[in-house]
């Protein structure tokens, strides 16, 4: 394996892994305090169950969220100290900002798990209220930093060096509202779903557990309205890539040649020898309409610079189709969950409708790996988009396929170690029989105590 | 002071912070390990104890340095991280293990025998991660992440030889035995049963000896393998003051601990691993990667270095209360040691 290949790879696998907790980390803290205010409004004691629950869960998760994000920040110069070099300078200080957020998060997460007792509950709900908006400062900051990736900018490039540093205007390029936009909804929506989803599972088999019927209840208030503004988010994404990185757009929906009235191809697989897509369902003016609002618009193809500029194309595609239509089912369902719930419908017993929302359990997350590969593999060959080639920021040292296979190894343990202690700890423990007493309206007078 | 050395010595005090905090979280693991007597279970529940509420927060010191280190001094980041890759990856490895482990260990159902499992996995974790940060930092003291030039040769010579010494061994042993000797004296403050206390203070005593061993080989090996630093050690005008203030600070935490005075003994201790810390970085100042980068070579442009200022600056406002407010609820007033649950 050659080195470069095996420092993408170990950046790719630590990234992947990374931002499943992440995400998690920036929603999962919103759930758990919506259910404690309930609890504290309501008094039922099933609520402070839920949010203990989550808690729990939320604590396991950022665990292996912090230490894998103190990997990728050491990453960044163990194999691109040439990035770092060229860029720590100009984009360090969303890192830094990140930085703080994550250390508030984290002492507030702290006063929140051990503190039930410790504190008011009035600022214990407030401690989960700091986690959470922490949480997705955090998440904000980091996406920055990679968006100023996608979009350079606040620097002069004199001779392969940078001057007239502004890490302000490097903030403020081009694609961070975009990104994280889109970025931040797609948490919301890929955990409310995951967590929905793993609740509908439960109510199809028993459909009045009033347990199951609350967590779906807030998981899908968290996830619901972000799946379906993601599409509108998506939108202003794509209008961004046209103008500033028109190779991964063209990438992203196989374009070979520029053209004014581009059609929108749906599926396909691209034909790299015969540089067209095959067997590909086109939109006609689709993608022109996209990604200009305009019917007639140019939109570049990958022609527009040379073929040793292209990145991955088959990679990006199918990632860009995978992230489209995942993210599309989740909206889809996310309506038709709206409307029932609108129309004031026991969404519980819509048997076909659990059985959509089970189905999106894993969904929303493989749509963000997706679309991190969309982003990542689409920027290829460069590093910093037009500025720095992966290739010339990679570490000289050599052997690099040891770490890589010794960080997936360490990987893989761990994600078997928690979906295996979150099955344990958190889902299958609420089926236990005392729940089952508790019905839609009414429940809560027991205490909740002996779970947590 | 320029703008730049502000930076360093910033970067150089969130270190510090992790020494005494994530440092003494590591310690809790060693004793975790080191847990004997008929009071082996309650040590262990007195150490996650300790450790639970804060030792996330405590951990971040580490990610703030190393963004502040990328932001203000990109090219020392980068040799950094070419040039000790080995190390600093085994280090990541020991704090992912050490992290999940011990969270798995603290959630997972109490009692069975794969709690204990995790329960050694953070122990071991919490025992190889500080000798190999421990070695990091001798390599930095020693000038093994110097620009070796064309001296280096072939994999060995470049990735592994130049961290592989019997001196930044011996500093990793020293940061070992610092981080034990911490953990025990806070320990000792921490528990609210005499006999736990008792156990942590001869264990803290017993650190603290070994403590002044280390430093002496420390000091010996440094003869031929980090003459800079030592000669700064020795002979620049602030080394006597410095020596006697952190020895006068050793003496306080012994004679401290000998006399059952908890508090004083954990500000003596705390105070004599910072005097420590500060003696390395004042001995190679100016340099930031002795011998040949400084701290103005390695410097971002001063927008940056100002801009990284200020968001210090703002973040301090947010962070230092809220590091307060967790201390305070946490680590105020001793209490009792129940076996709890988040």
């Amino acid at each position: 394996m050659p080195d470069l290949l095996a420092a993408r790879s170990q950046m790719g696998v630590s990234l992947a892994f990374h931002i499943v907790f992440a995400v998690i980390g920036i929603a999962m803290p919103l759930m758990m305090v919506v259910a404690e205010r309930r609890w504290q409004v309501t008094g039922h004691a099933i609520y402070l169950d839920l949010a203990k629950r989550w808690a729990k869960g939320t604590a396991i998760l950022f665990a292996v969220g912090a230490v894998s994000g103190t990997v990728l920040s050491f990453e960044l110069g163990l194999l691109w100290p040439g990035f770092m070099q060229f860029a720590g300078a100009i984009i360090g200080m969303p890192f830094s900002l990140e930085g703080f957020a994550f250390f508030t998060e984290a002492i507030f997460l702290g006063i929140y798990l051990y503190g039930w007792d410790r504190i008011s509950r009035r600022a214990h709900l407030w401690a989960g209220v700091a986690v959470a908006v922490s949480g997705a400062a955090s998440g904000v900051f980091v996406v920055i930093a990679n968006a100023w990736m996608n979009a350079p900018t606040g620097f002069d490039l004199v001779t392969g060096q940078a001057v007239n540093v502004d890490p302000i205007a490097a903030m403020g390029n081009a694609a961070a509202l975009s990104q994280t936009l889109h970025m931040t909804l797609a948490a919301y929506a890929a955990t409310g779903f995951a967590v929905a989803g793993i609740h509908a599972s439960l109510l199809l088999k028993d459909p009045a557990n009033a347990f199951h019927r609350r967590a779906l209840g807030i998981a899908l208030l968290v996830g619901g309205p972000a799946a379906v503004l993601q599409p509108i988010s998506g939108d202003l994404s794509a209008r961004h890539l046209a103008v500033h990185q028109p190779v991964k757009l063209a990438a992203a929906e196989a374009l070979f040649r520029t053209r004014a009235g581009a059609p929108l191809s749906l599926g396909g697989w691209p034909d790299m020898a015969a540089r067209q897509t095959r067997f590909a369902v086109e939109i006609p003016y689709g993608l022109s309409l996209l990604a200009f609002h305009d019917p007639r618009a140019e939109v570049l193809g990958l022609d527009a610079v040379s073929p040793d500029e292209w990145p991955n194309v088959p990679a990006v595609h199918l990632s860009f189709q995978v992230m489209v239509a995942l993210g599309t089912y989740l909206a889809v369902v996310a309506l038709w969950a709206g409307c029932l719930a609108w129309r004031r419908a026991d969404l519980a017993h819509q048997r076909w409708l659990m059985r959509a929302i089970a189905l999106a359990t894993p969904l929303g997350f493989l749509a963000v790996e997706a679309g991190w590969m969309v982003t990542e593999l689409g920027r290829q060959p460069w590093v910093i988009y037009g500025v720095l080639k992966t290739r010339d920021a990679v570490t000289p040292m050599p052997g690099l396929v040891v770490p890589f296979l010794t960080f997936t190894l360490l990987y893989c343990f761990l994600g078997v170690i928690v979906v295996w202690l979150l099955y344990r700890q958190i889902i299958r423990s609420p089926a236990v029989p005392e729940w089952r007493g508790f019905y839609m309206p009414g429940g809560g007078k027991r205490d909740a105590g002996g779970q947590a | 002071m320029s703008l730049p050395d502000v930076l360093a010595g910033i970067i150089f005090l969130a270190l510090n912070a992790y020494a005494l905090l994530g440092g003494a979280d590591f310690g809790g693991g060693v004793w975790d390990l080191m847990a004997r007597g008929p009071r082996k279970e309650r040590q262990r529940e007195l150490i996650a104890d300790a450790i639970g509420p804060v030792w996330e927060a405590n951990h971040v010191w580490l990610i703030l340095a190393v963004v502040l280190l990328f932001t203000a001094f990109p090219p020392a980041f980068a040799r950094l991280g070419t040039l000790l890759h080995i190390p600093l990856s085994l280090v990541l490895i020991g704090i992912v293990l050490r992290g999940s482990a011990f969270t798995f260990w603290r959630y997972g159902s109490h009692g069975d025998e794969e709690q204990r499992h995790w329960g050694v996995t953070f122990a071991v974790a919490s025992l190889i991660t500080p000798l190999l940060l421990g070695t990091t930092a001798g390599a930095i003291a020693a000038g093994a992440v110097g620009d070796g030039g064309a001296t280096r040769e072939g994999f060995y010579g470049t990735y592994v030889a130049p961290w592989l010494t019997p001196f930044t061994l011996s500093v990793g042993l020293f940061a070992l035995i610092a981080f034990a000797f911490l953990a025990a004296v806070y320990l000792t403050f921490e528990a609210s049963e005499r006999e736990l206390r008792e156990d942590f203070r001869r264990r803290a005593l017993g650190a603290g000896v070994a403590l002044f061993v280390a430093a002496a080989l420390a000091l010996f090996l440094s003869r031929a393998h980090a003459p800079l630093v030592r000669d700064a050690l020795i002979f620049a005008a602030w080394a006597v003051p410095l020596h006697l203030l952190t020895g006068a600070a050793a003496l306080a935490a012994l004679a401290a601990l000998w006399f059952r005075r908890w508090r004083l003994a954990r500000v003596a201790a705390a105070a004599q691993v910072s005097l420590i810390l500060w003696g390395w970085a004042l001995s190679q100042h100016p340099y930031i990667l002795p011998p040949d980068l400084t701290i103005a070579a390695a410097a971002a442009p001063a927008v940056t270095l100002r801009l990284a200022l200020g968001a210090l600056a703002l973040g301090a406002v947010v962070l230092l209360p809220s590091l307060y407010y967790l201390f305070r609820v946490f680590k105020g007033s001793r209490r009792p040691v129940v076996p709890h649950d988040a």
